[in-house]
């Protein structure tokens, strides 16, 4: 579905992303593991259309989308919950989820009663600022508002970032049941435990590079994985 | 009695020109909420709109009723132009060096003026219904004093339920914030940018009209001390609310009035045997009275809090 090849890019002067190869597969949850400035986020960054790669191309259902605006490759199927939730903070929760459709013209009435099945939390405080949420609350907000441009894709920087284990819990029933409503999922984590059990697939990546792929729960058991992510 | 008579004019022209700086602080106001930019350029856009009507009116000889929405349109095409000629080119430089791109733009457009004008004081049309004379409880003024805090109490209920109420709106408000975030959600940051210059340019239209049929000499300079006035009033108000601006306008307004008006006023109370000739430090007084304010509310009255929790 998601394509990566031979992608670098550079960011703030420096080469980030040295020449990665990522497959998504449809109906699958994907996850990127690697430490802190490994190229994780640049990586997804890239892909969502914030940063231009130097090389490399990204393909998604076949089609090339490497480079094309953060707009089209949102009307593409493509979303992102981005690192450290993002949610605008003086916009009320149902704005928020609003905005997260923007470039749709139907009628958001379904999406946003979806939203809120999975989030019943998020409909109790509609007409709350976001800004007066929990860090749970904000990323429910931030999963949601992504949910609503109907993506068939999701990438999610950090979900876990800041969150109490019991609330980074519940943050990964939940993705796990929006990849069994059929939304294919990109993760990047740091949190490498609750990752690889989540996952389908999984990529270590070191300082821009590739050091490893296999089978999520297969990974747990790696030697080196568990020396240098699972402590 | 004496009092009231003598007070009257004077606040009635403080309402009426605060009206006129309250719409052009929208503009400084909504580019600064979101491009974190002093449009230094603004004032003299402001300006431009008088000379085009000037030009159309006098030169040309359009028909007002012609000439109104055409120079409001051509004043908002110079502000969408130049966001998209000096602005969007720096949209990931420094703040400092598209601050540099905006004072370069000032000097532009009044150069241009001075080339085209040659320097002249050109006097801005009469429009007929504005400036004929009307009587406000026994005070002389123009139609257009009376006219001004209406219409701009009613543009800014307009521009308030756009914000608030509708998609472009609530964008609008989300890349204030948030310029990537807004970009994952879709939103074409350009678009909205141009749409917060296109509104700030048409009130500034509006404005220029109204304030030029109270003040009809139109040079190059005409817009600085408007537009610096205006910028104070954003400023005062809380720089990037809207409502703020506003409030600041209109204060700034009737504050410079009644004080050009003090030495009359405190002479009709019998305070002062005679006048002191104060007038000349109103401008100096209107400031001394916002830098106490900006003690003690730093920033401003409807201002935003400093701290931010990202």
């Amino acid at each position: 579905m998601l394509k990566i090849e031979d992608l670098r890019v550079n960011y703030g002067g420096i080469e980030a992303v040295k020449g990665i190869s990522i497959d998504v597969p449809e109906k699958e949850i994907v996850t990127l593991i690697g430490a802190n400035g490994a190229g994780k986020s640049t990586t997804l960054r890239t892909v969502a259309g914030l940063v231009k790669p130097a090389s490399g191309r990204i393909s998604f259902f076949d089609e090339d989308i490497t480079a094309l605006p953060s707009h089209s490759i949102v009307a593409k199927g493509i979303t992102m919950v981005p690192e450290g939730r993002r949610v605008f903070p003086d916009l009320t929760v149902l704005e928020n989820l609003k905005m997260g459709a923007y470039l749709r013209k139907d009628s958001l009435k379904d999406d946003i009663q979806w939203v809120y099945d999975l989030f019943p939390r998020l409909k109790e405080r509609s007409w709350q600022l976001a800004g007066t949420l929990s860090g749970g609350e904000q990323q429910m907000l931030a999963v949601g508002r992504a949910l609503m441009s109907r993506p068939k894709l999701m990438m999610m920087d950090e979900p876990s970032l800041g969150l109490a284990p019991i609330i980074v819990r519940g943050i990964f029933e939940i993705i796990k049941e929006i990849n069994r409503q059929g939304v294919t999922i990109l993760l990047i984590e740091q949190n490498a435990n609750i990752a690889l059990h989540t996952a389908n697939t999984a990529y270590v990546l070191e300082t821009g590079r590739l050091t490893m792929k296999g089978i999520g729960k297969e990974l747990l058991n790696n030697e080196a994985v568990k020396k240098a992510y699972l402590g | 009695m004496d009092f009231f008579n003598t007070t009257l004019p004077y606040m009635l022209s403080g309402i009426s020109v605060g009206g006129q700086y309250a719409l052009i602080a929208i503009g400084y106001t909504m580019v600064y909420g979101i491009l974190r930019l002093i449009n230094f350029a603004h004032a003299d856009v402001f300006m431009v709109s008088a000379l085009l009507m000037v030009y159309a009116v006098s030169t040309y000889s359009v028909m007002l009723f012609l000439a109104i929405p055409l120079v409001v349109t051509l004043t908002v095409l110079l502000g969408f132009t130049i966001e998209r000629v000096a602005y969007k080119p720096l949209r990931n430089a420094p703040r400092m060096s598209v601050m540099v791109s905006a004072i370069g733009v000032s000097y532009l457009l009044q150069n241009l003026a001075l080339y085209i004008t040659g320097g002249l004081n050109k006097n801005y049309p009469t429009i007929p219904w504005l400036s004929d004379s009307i009587t406000v409880f026994g005070a002389m003024t123009k139609r257009v004093t009376v006219v001004t805090p209406f219409l701009t109490i009613a543009l800014v209920i307009v521009l308030v339920m756009l914000i608030q109420r509708t998609k472009i709106g609530t964008a609008m408000r989300a890349v204030a914030k948030d310029f990537e975030t807004s970009q994952l959600m879709g939103i074409k940051i350009n678009s909205v940018i141009s749409m917060t210059f296109i509104i700030g340019t048409f009130l500034a239209g509006i404005g220029s009209i109204l304030y030029f049929t109270n003040y009809p000499g139109v040079t190059p300079q005409a817009g600085a001390m408007p537009g610096l006035k205006a910028f104070v009033a954003a400023v005062f108000g809380g720089i990037g609310s809207v409502p703020g601006a506003v409030l600041g306008g209109f204060t700034i307004g009737i504050c410079e009035s009644l004080i050009k008006g003090m030495d009359s006023i405190l002479v009709s109370v019998g305070i002062l045997k005679e006048p002191l000739e104060l007038a000349t430090f109103s401008d100096a007084f209107t400031f001394v009275l916002l830098i106490v304010i900006l003690v003690f509310k730093p920033t401003g009255l409807l201002g935003e809090k400093i701290s931010d929790k990202v």
